[in-house]
């Protein structure tokens, strides 16, 4: 009986779960998982020699993962997890509706917004991570004529190298964190991106993350390239289906922007959050980072967070050319037993740079919620400007907020302004709505909805809806 | 904590030893709370400023646990116009006077206090009424994760007592003024200070803590304060410690119904300083307002860390810290709002502003809410920046010179704390004294 064959016997959740056939490495990490998963993948040597390095770095922490955010879980065992598992048949992917997770349709039928009509309709080029393979783009002569690599990050390693080895690790190096290492060392796939001079992407690119294999980890790794003058907006959906079990999920996420360059990445993480009890879900350990390279670029992130049993993430951005942007815009949501520590850092490096945070939690049930936010002005950094606004809003008495800032201000040219608020619904407005007719439930989603309104406003139309939808699907029961 | 740098310090250990076998006359529970403290000390260590130690994070107190310390040294000699220069000073304020760590009679002053309240030296309270206290010593400062508080506890020996019965008022402020004379050498003092305030009780104290020595001398202090239901004490703490100076002081407050509690801390000096407050509103209708301002020059670095514990229903805090760092000092802000679950209608801002006034400086601000119940407004907001250049070209527009404008936005940005200050007397004296490093501080720094 073949690894694949017991997992496939084992029990599992009321959730979905694709029957799809996989190439599995049994669990376990060592060296030589590494270099399976390296040749499997057929990379150059270059490939497999940072992945070692990464490993043995990784090593050098000995399970030291990060104890410092407000989230506990028991220790992961990090050999009980498989490390690569492909689809065997390449065109097996979530490419039509059948194979979509009938829980997630059946979101998206509340949400009132086909899937895969949705795209079409608006145009996204996806390339779906299957698990650990990239399994299809769509789109792809329209960008090809406008230079704009779109691949899954294999491809990218044996296609285009030179990418590879001048960006690979430059925002996020393998010494970064515990699980930046663990990611850099066992990652399978995930998406590149590279938008040469002065080409503004006309469709928005988009990735669809999802954890299919009982017991994997996912590991992608997403490599975005703005050249000067290029423009990008980039979207990145992920789901699961329900398992009593909890899955990993450690990725990475690179973002280059050089001169006059502008990212915009918009995440919307609806990992399977365990049951109302807190089994199961996916731990969402990730870092995202990007940097602000060149003069006058700007990096934009934007998330909401539904999902997941633990969130850790962080999405950054580094400063460092002058008169450079970063922004972030972020509504956590978290209901029954989900925890979320999540925020962002932003290192101001050069003259002249700006960045934003706006910051909405919400959290609702048992849930645990904490900004955790880092604004760094270094001394070089003159004139720098940070504005951040982290608002939180409880629903029910056993939930929790925390508000986590660092501020540490190198220069005294710069201006950093921090405000928070924690509140429930407001009774007052609340009357308001209920006077004139509107039931209580829907008079605290408008409310709530309001509340994330300037989150929602900067994610791109068709992830605004569903968003919003998303929101009212989650907090199913805890309002009202 | 996690922590240790040093070995055990048996420097520490060694002037424990030579403590305790003079100490024999001290109550049971004491000396058994003491070696406790002292076990517990030794396993702690000092703190050690690497990642993931949040409490110092910012604050490396490595020059302190590699000071060469004397423990047994004896005082020097102070006089009353000495003391009147150094701090602020009315004759009518009951005071108890400590040099170089010791009690000085002389210089001590209890007459006019009304009827029933107890002002005594910790040793003369521990020999007469040891009773009245062991309920309270050592319970309101924990020991047993603060390795500061720790090792004052180890060496508890003397400081102040303040016990206020219920209903008195005092219209005088308490005054409990620590001064380390020039020729002291690098001493260290561990001096402790308990007040038992009872039901509807009113008073201020004013501990100070003040020095022109130059030495690298170390004052580690803990307050212990206890506000019965209804009482209201108005609190100030004047660090001004000898430019060398390290100084860690511990306040901790337990507040029971209806108790409201004001603490102004302003900070000038030292060359390594820690403020450690923390507020346990313990019980519904607690309130505590809290302000601090601090001026840093040269290398200086201070840090405030405050806690404010909401654990009942109904309880306010105010937090207003200013910062204004000049030449290449640095320092930290760390407030944190815990709300727990339960404490339904509780009310807390918190806030933290800082003026930049020249390069080189550094401020670290980590102002938190850790909110676990739903029903409660907190809010809390941090800036840091240079002085509004609008309004510095606004008062220069109209004829000030630049160092003069700047001195006016200076003192302006000061007085919202010193202007507040509960105790009125302090207010003059602070503008008076604070308006001179400002003003001096102005000229280094680039137009």
């Amino acid at each position: 009986m073949t690894t694949a064959d017991r997992l496939a016997q084992k029990e599992y959740g009321y959730g979905f779960v694709s029957p799809v056939e996989a190439d599995t490495l049994p669990k376990g990490l060592s060296e030589d998982t590494i270099r399976l998963i390296s040749q499997k993948k057929g990379e150059p040597e270059f490939m497999l020699e940072w992945r070692l390095k990464a490993y043995r770095h990784w090593l050098t922490l000995e399970g030291q993962s990060p104890a410092w955010a407000n989230v506990s879980h028991d220790p992961i065992d990090f050999q009980d997890i498989i490390y690569y598992s492909a689809p065997k048949g390449k065109t097996d992917g979530p490419k039509n509706l059948q194979e979509v997770d009938p829980e997630i349709l059946r979101a998206f039928e509340k949400l009132g917004i086909p899937l895969e009509e949705q795209k079409r309709l608006s145009g996204i080029a996806v390339d779906a991570v299957f698990d650990s393979v990239s399994v299809a783009t769509t789109y792809k002569d329209t960008l090809d004529k406008l230079g704009i690599i779109f691949c899954s990050f294999s491809e990218a390693v044996k296609n285009h190298p030179d990418l590879i080895k001048k960006y690979l690790g430059s925002v996020v190096p393998y010494t970064d964190n515990f699980y930046a290492a663990l990611n850099a060392a066992v990652f399978s796939d995930g998406s590149f991106a590279y938008i040469p001079k002065g080409v503004r992407c006309p469709v928005e690119l988009m990735t669809y993350f999802r954890i299919n294999q009982a017991d994997t980890g996912q590991f992608e790794r997403t490599l975005i390239v703005a050249d000067e003058s290029a423009y990008v907006s980039y979207l990145e959906g992920c789901t699961a289906p329900s398992r009593k079990r909890n899955q990993l999920h450690a990725a990475v996420v690179e973002l280059v922007a050089l001169d006059n360059a502008e990212i915009k990445y918009s995440t919307l993480q609806n990992w399977f959050p365990g049951d109302a009890e807190g089994k199961g879900g996916v731990y969402n350990f990730v870092t995202k980072r990007g940097k602000a390279l060149g003069r006058k670029s700007k990096i934009s992130w934007t998330q909401v967070e539904t999902g997941s049993a633990i969130t850790w993430k962080y999405p950054s951005v580094i400063l460092q050319g002058d008169d450079s942007v970063g922004e972030f815009y972020s509504v956590a949501l978290v209901n029954n037993r989900q925890q979320a520590d999540t925020g962002t850092k932003m290192i101001h490096l050069g003259k002249n740079t700006r960045s934003t945070i706006i910051s909405k939690g919400i959290s609702a049930g048992r849930g645990q919620n904490t900004y955790r936010g880092l604004v760094r002005i270094l001394p070089g950094a003159e004139h720098a400007r940070n504005y951040t606004q982290c608002d939180s809003l409880l629903l029910g008495s056993a939930c929790s907020a925390s508000t986590v800032p660092y501020i540490e201000v190198r220069n005294p040219t710069a201006q950093v302004e921090h405000e928070a608020s924690t509140s429930k619904v407001s009774d007052d407005q609340l009357f308001y709505c209920m006077q004139r007719g509107i039931s209580e439930e829907d008079a605290r989603f408008m409310i709530i909805n309001g509340f994330c309104r300037e989150i929602f406003k900067e994610l791109p139309w068709e992830f605004a809806v569903e968003a919003s939808q998303l929101l009212k699907v989650s907090l199913e029961g805890a309002v009202g | 904590m996690p922590t240790v740098t040093a070995p055990p310090t048996s420097p520490y250990q060694s002037a424990y030893d030579s403590l305790a076998s003079q100490s024999a006359q001290q109550p049971a529970w004491l000396r058994d709370l003491r070696r406790n403290a002292m076990q517990r000390f030794a396993h702690l260590g000092f703190p050690t400023a690497r990642r993931g130690n949040e409490p110092w994070k910012y604050t490396s107190v490595a020059p302190i646990a590699q000071a060469a310390l004397a423990h047994d040294a004896a005082a020097g000699a102070a006089t009353l116009a000495h003391l009147k220069r150094l701090a602020p000073w009315r004759d009518a304020w009951p005071r108890l006077v400590f040099v170089d760590g010791r009690y000085n009679a002389r210089l001590s002053s209890c007459d006019s206090l009304p009827r029933g309240v107890r002002l005594h030296t910790l040793a003369h309270a521990l020999a007469t009424d040891p009773a009245a206290l062991e309920p309270h010593l050592g319970h309101i400062a924990s020991w047993t994760d603060d390795a500061f508080v720790a090792l004052n506890t180890a060496f508890l020996a003397d400081g102040a007592v303040l016990i206020i019965p219920p209903g008195a008022v005092l219209e005088e402020p308490v005054h409990i003024l620590h001064v380390v004379t020039d020729g002291a050498g690098a001493i260290a003092a561990h001096p402790r200070t308990l007040v038992l305030a009872g039901d509807r009780s009113r008073a201020a104290i004013i501990e100070t803590f003040v020095s022109a020595s130059g030495a690298a001398y170390f004052t580690n202090a803990v307050t212990e304060i206890v506000a019965a239901p209804s009482a209201q004490i108005a609190h100030a703490k004047l660090m001004l410690e000898g430019a060398a100076s390290y100084h860690v002081g511990g306040t901790c407050v337990r507040q029971a119904q209806d108790s409201a509690f004001t603490s102004a801390s302003i900070s000038s000096g030292a060359a390594l300083a820690r403020n450690n407050l923390a507020i346990l509103l313990a019980s519904p209708g607690a309130s505590c307002n809290l302000s601090g301002l601090s001026l840093t020059a040269g290398s200086q670095h201070l840090d405030n860390t405050l806690s404010v514990d909401h654990a009942a229903p109904h309880t306010t805090s105010r937090q207003i810290y200013k910062g204004i760092l000049d030449g290449q000092s640095r320092a930290v802000f760390v407030g944190r709002v815990l709300v727990r679950q339960g404490a339904t209608k509780a009310d807390a801002v918190q806030r933290s502003k800082n003026l930049l006034l020249s390069r080189g400086a550094e401020i670290d601000a980590k102002p938190s809410l850790e909110i676990l119940t739903d029903d409660v407004r907190c809010s809390h907001g941090a800036t840091a920046g240079e002085l509004d250049q609008s309004a510095l070209f606004y008062l220069m527009s109209r004829g000030l010179p630049r160092d003069a404008a700047r001195s006016l936005l200076v003192q302006a940005f000061a007085s919202e704390i010193i202007q507040s200050l509960a105790i009125a007397p302090l207010r003059t004296w602070l503008d008076r004294r604070l308006a001179l490093p400002l003003a001096a501080s102005h000229a280094e720094v680039p137009a």
